[in-house]
């Protein structure tokens, strides 16, 4: 057992955990934010998808323990008051269908146009699939999920 | 009117702000115990002893159920009883549950599941195709056959013959959210189930059977599955059946889920099929008979094979009519996961075997294949009302009379300016040794009804409430196609509220009983006609104590914007709620619906299976390395037809994700089995399903404009499972790029991953 110290979703959580807890266990069985879903258990679908210190990290394969003093934020963290821009346009571009790839692919979003906006870079479409891989979608063939994030990204 | 709009899934707003909750997500008792299978290590044998000690010295394990610990055997088959919870003494495929691990954590569970020691007697795997047929080993006692006319005869005296073998690959359904049921034990010995799963009644018959207890003694509820794709209509039963026992066994909440291997190596996938085919034709490519022989691998159990084998022979024609044609179908037993449904449920195999048939029958005479597909389509519903022309018949006997795809590949064609780009890719293919592209229009027609007639039937249970809410129940279940946004549009018409009036709830057992599973397309059909069947009873009561109140008749009543207009006055919906209510009328109603015009029987392959079919065609071009057999499609434009629809932009989705799943099956998507019978492809890095980047550049999706000429709820079509169907244009344009690498046809097989390609073009440069 280890304790760690670490921000979520902007508020100090203190715990005792095995060391071998995942992330996505601390955040869903400790910490109760369902959220953040486990699709393949082995960082491939994104379902899982958190900012740790501002950028995205897969959270099924990531140690809790080894974000001691870390900030982290989830899905149920990315409103501030009102709906975040990329939360907006997935709900208004129909960019889901069963929901559970929705917090992952949302969390990678923000996080691809942030970054993007921070290098002076100009985030396409064609960047937008590619940024993408790593988010796994079954049910909508991606095509409002690239939507969305277009429209977010103009308004980010 | 709430109908006919665009608006988003009903749970959008919960799902962008991670609140959706699915079965894992429930908050769970204090106490909470998690399961996990230990799975056979062999495909076939016997089990000759199992050592579960080192399983239940781990730490946290709580108890351990062998093959030996539960008697009698639950069973959790769908159909014919066939499938015992564990396996053992008979191992019948690897990966097969032999042993339950129930301990206090998941990681535990699953830990210690892996510490049975199982000693076999191994026997010969029939893995194959080929194998099974060897040995005789199949389901029924033996192929299916229908046939109208005499094929045989019609081949004979054709000008022209093709003839070949196809092999159609099987497909994971890769839902996002793996297979979970959570199981509470309640007073009295009663269960209350929590699962993830398209057929809560079904969990529920079965988990009722496991714990020998009356089915009213289970409830099942099940308020959305993180995608399903036809693998929860039945793979769902082993998980709900060993949370109960467990739960019974240790008085504790139990719950499961599969991990992803696990999921994919327990639970059975898409069909695979070999489809032989012989085809007579005259010089203009017109069919005068074909004869299929199809081949299904079902796998070591029966499921749902039957009715998904039968599928595909009632989809050999596809849009096309046959004046004669044999279908003969083997179910074949293999020591392989139990294939089951998935979107389409065996009619997509059937369908590329025709469109096999076509593209041959083109590529033989040197002609488009799209002149080839249109001159054998049946005849347009139009001319057939207009009496210029008479309907066609399908191999079983029934009459085509909605036909749309004259009408709808015409404004494809025109739309995705087919003929040019036709000719552009000839023009590019002459002058690039390396990369070729390819183009190939397909269309789909599908029979929408379960095949088996008495499934087709729905429940709804509708109340209002005394300040004009509405709860609203049926007995569909939400898997991410927007079902449950689509019947609260008709609920919301009806009473004419705002959507915000009508409540959506869990699907529940206790509420609406003896539900369909959500599958065969007909959530919306079959639910959304219940549900305005339950609303307009309570409309039409309190229309008539309105209407008795203010001295008028009860058609003088109408609702429409939250409000109640009665004669000159008018109340708001809430106000007419609280009348009727305080008048003592009952504000609660059941709904029922079953489907009309159905008359078939299976085993003489004769009468009407469907209530109409729904159609689409899609226009894909690819382009193709022949070097490497990498290939990506450039572009693809589908029309499609969901008759007036619901919900256009949910339709709209359906049909685009229903497409690119479908192009994954056939080119992508590869399970790979070695030759212990371990499936090798079981988990996203082995298994290629589409990413993002597989997406075409350029996608142009739209719904045809029409109404479905049968009266289903608002003239609208079924949509959830004919998309898929239309990604077998990706295939045909693959073939289309093969072919013009040499004279030889391509012959290619799905799924058309570069290996195959490859071969495929060797063997036309051959």
């Amino acid at each position: 057992m280890t304790n760690i110290t670490l921000t979520v979703n902007g508020k100090s959580v203190s715990r005792d955990i095995p060391d071998e807890t995942l992330l996505s266990e601390f955040l869903r069985e400790h910490l109760r934010l369902t959220g953040t879903h486990v699709g393949c258990d082995t960082s491939q679908c994104g379902a899982c998808v958190v900012h740790v210190d501002g950028k995205a990290a897969k959270s099924c394969t990531t140690l809790a323990v080894a974000l001691d003093g870390a900030q982290v934020t989830t899905i149920e963290g990315l409103a501030n008051g009102d709906l975040h821009p990329m939360q907006e346009a997935f709900t208004e571009h129909h960019g889901l269908q069963c929901g559970f790839c929705t917090p992952g692919m949302i969390m990678a979003s923000v996080d691809i146009v942030n970054r993007y906006k921070a290098e002076g870079r100009t985030l396409t479409e064609k960047a937008i699939r590619h940024e993408l891989e790593g988010n796994i979608c079954r049910c909508t063939g991606y095509h409002n999920i690239v939507k969305a994030v277009e429209s977010a990204a103009a308004k980010m | 009117m709430s109908v006919a709009r665009s608006l988003p899934h009903d749970a959008a707003a919960l799902h962008v702000t991670g609140t959706a909750r699915y079965v894992d997500d429930i908050p769970a008792p204090a106490g909470c115990l998690h399961l996990a299978f230990g799975l056979s290590n062999i495909a076939h044998g016997t089990l000759t002893a199992l050592d579960l000690s080192a399983v239940r010295a781990t730490p946290g394990v709580v108890a351990v159920f062998g093959p030996d610990d539960l008697s009698p055997m639950p069973d959790c088959s769908p159909s014919a009883h066939d499938e015992p919870l564990l396996g053992g003494p008979a191992i019948s495929y690897l990966g097969q549950p032999i042993f339950l691990v129930v301990a206090d954590s998941h990681l535990a569970a699953r830990k210690a599941a892996r510490l049975g020691q199982a000693s076999y007697d191994e026997k010969p795997a029939l893995l194959t195709i080929d194998a099974a047929l060897a040995a005789n080993s199949r389901f029924e006692d033996g192929p299916r056959i229908w046939e109208k006319g005499d094929a045989a005869s019609a081949i004979a005296a054709a000008p022209h013959v093709v003839e070949g073998v196809m092999e159609i690959g099987g497909q994971e359904h890769f839902y996002l959210e793996g297979q979970a049921a959570l199981a509470l034990p309640q007073e009295g010995g009663d269960m209350v189930v929590q699962s993830s799963t398209q057929h809560p009644t079904e969990i529920q018959h079965k988990v009722a059977d496991a714990l020998g207890v009356p089915m009213h003694a289970v409830r099942v509820e099940t308020r959305r599955m993180g995608g399903g794709f036809g693998g929860k209509e039945s793979q769902g039963n082993a998980l709900a059946i060993a949370c109960a026992l467990a739960a019974r066994a240790t008085g504790r909440p139990c719950k499961m889920r599969y991990d992803r291997d696990d999921d994919m190596v327990i639970t059975g996938k898409r069909h695979d099929f070999s489809i032989a085919y012989r085809a007579g034709f005259d010089d203009e490519g017109r069919v005068a008979g074909v004869e299929f022989v199809q081949y299904a691998r079902c796998g070591w159990a029966q499921d749902l094979s039957l009715p998904v084998a039968d599928r595909a022979m009632l989809h050999a024609d596809n849009a096309y009519e046959l004046p004669t044609a044999r279908i003969e179908s083997h179910r074949l037993k293999t020591h392989t996961q139990s294939a089951t449904a998935f979107r389409g449920f065996g009619g997509p195999q059937g369908m590329v075997g025709i469109e096999r048939v076509m593209d041959h029958i083109a590529h033989h005479l040197g002609q488009d294949p799209l002149a080839v597909r249109r001159r054998n389509f049946y005849a347009s519903g139009g001319d057939i009302s207009a009496k210029k022309k008479a309907a066609g018949t399908t191999p079983y006997g029934m009459a085509v009379e909605d036909f749309e795809l004259h009408e709808m590949v015409a404004a494809l064609e025109g739309s995705s300016d087919y003929a040019a780009r036709r000719a552009a890719v000839a023009d590019w293919n002459a002058a690039n040794p390396v990369l070729k592209k390819g183009l190939a229009l397909t269309p789909v027609k599908f029979g929408i009804s379960f095949t088996l007639t008495h499934l087709n039937q729905a429940g709804a249970l509708v109340h209002v409430y005394q300040d004009g809410s509405i709860h609203l129940n049926h007995g569909g279940t939400e898997m991410g196609q927007g079902l449950f946004q689509k019947v609260a549009q008709v609920a919301a018409s009806s009473f004419g509220v705002p959507m915000a009036a009508v409540k959506i709830t869990a699907t529940d057992t206790g509420k609406v009983p003896n539900t369909s599973a959500t599958a065969a397309s007909s959530g919306s059909d079959l639910n959304g006609m219940a549900v305005k069947v339950a609303c307009d009873t309570i409309r039409d009561r309190i229309a008539a104590h309105l209407a008795e109140t203010h001295q008028t008749v009860p058609r003088r009543v109408h609702f429409a914007d939250g409000r109640v207009f009665v004669g000159d006055a008018d109340l708001s919906f809430a106000e007419a709620a609280r009348s009727a209510y305080e008048a003592r009328i009952s504000l609660s109603a059941t709904g029922f619906y079953k489907t009309p015009k159905l008359d078939w029987d299976r085993i003489a392959g004769r009468g009407r299976p469907f209530f109409y079919f729904a159609y689409g065609a899609a226009v894909t071009e690819v382009v193709l390395d022949t070097l490497t057999g990498e290939n990506r499609m450039l572009r693809c434009d589908i029309l499609h037809d969901a008759g007036a629809s619901l919900n256009p932009a949910l339709d709209i989705g359906q049909v685009e994700g229903g497409f690119v799943q479908g192009a994954g099956w056939l080119t992508t998507e590869e399970l790979v089995w070695d030759d212990s019978g371990r499936l090798r492809t079981h988990a996203p890095s082995t298994y290629k399903i589409p990413a993002c980047s597989d997406r075409p550049a350029v996608f142009n999706v739209a719904l045809w404009d029409g109404e479905n000429s049968e009266e289903t709820i608002y003239r609208s079509k079924a949509v959830g499972e004919p998309p898929l169907i239309l990604g077998i244009s990706a295939l045909m344009a693959l073939s289309d790029a093969v072919a013009a690498c040499g004279a030889p046809y391509p012959a290619l097989d799905a799924p058309a991953t570069p290996e195959r390609l490859l071969a495929a073009i060797d063997r036309v440069r051959a």
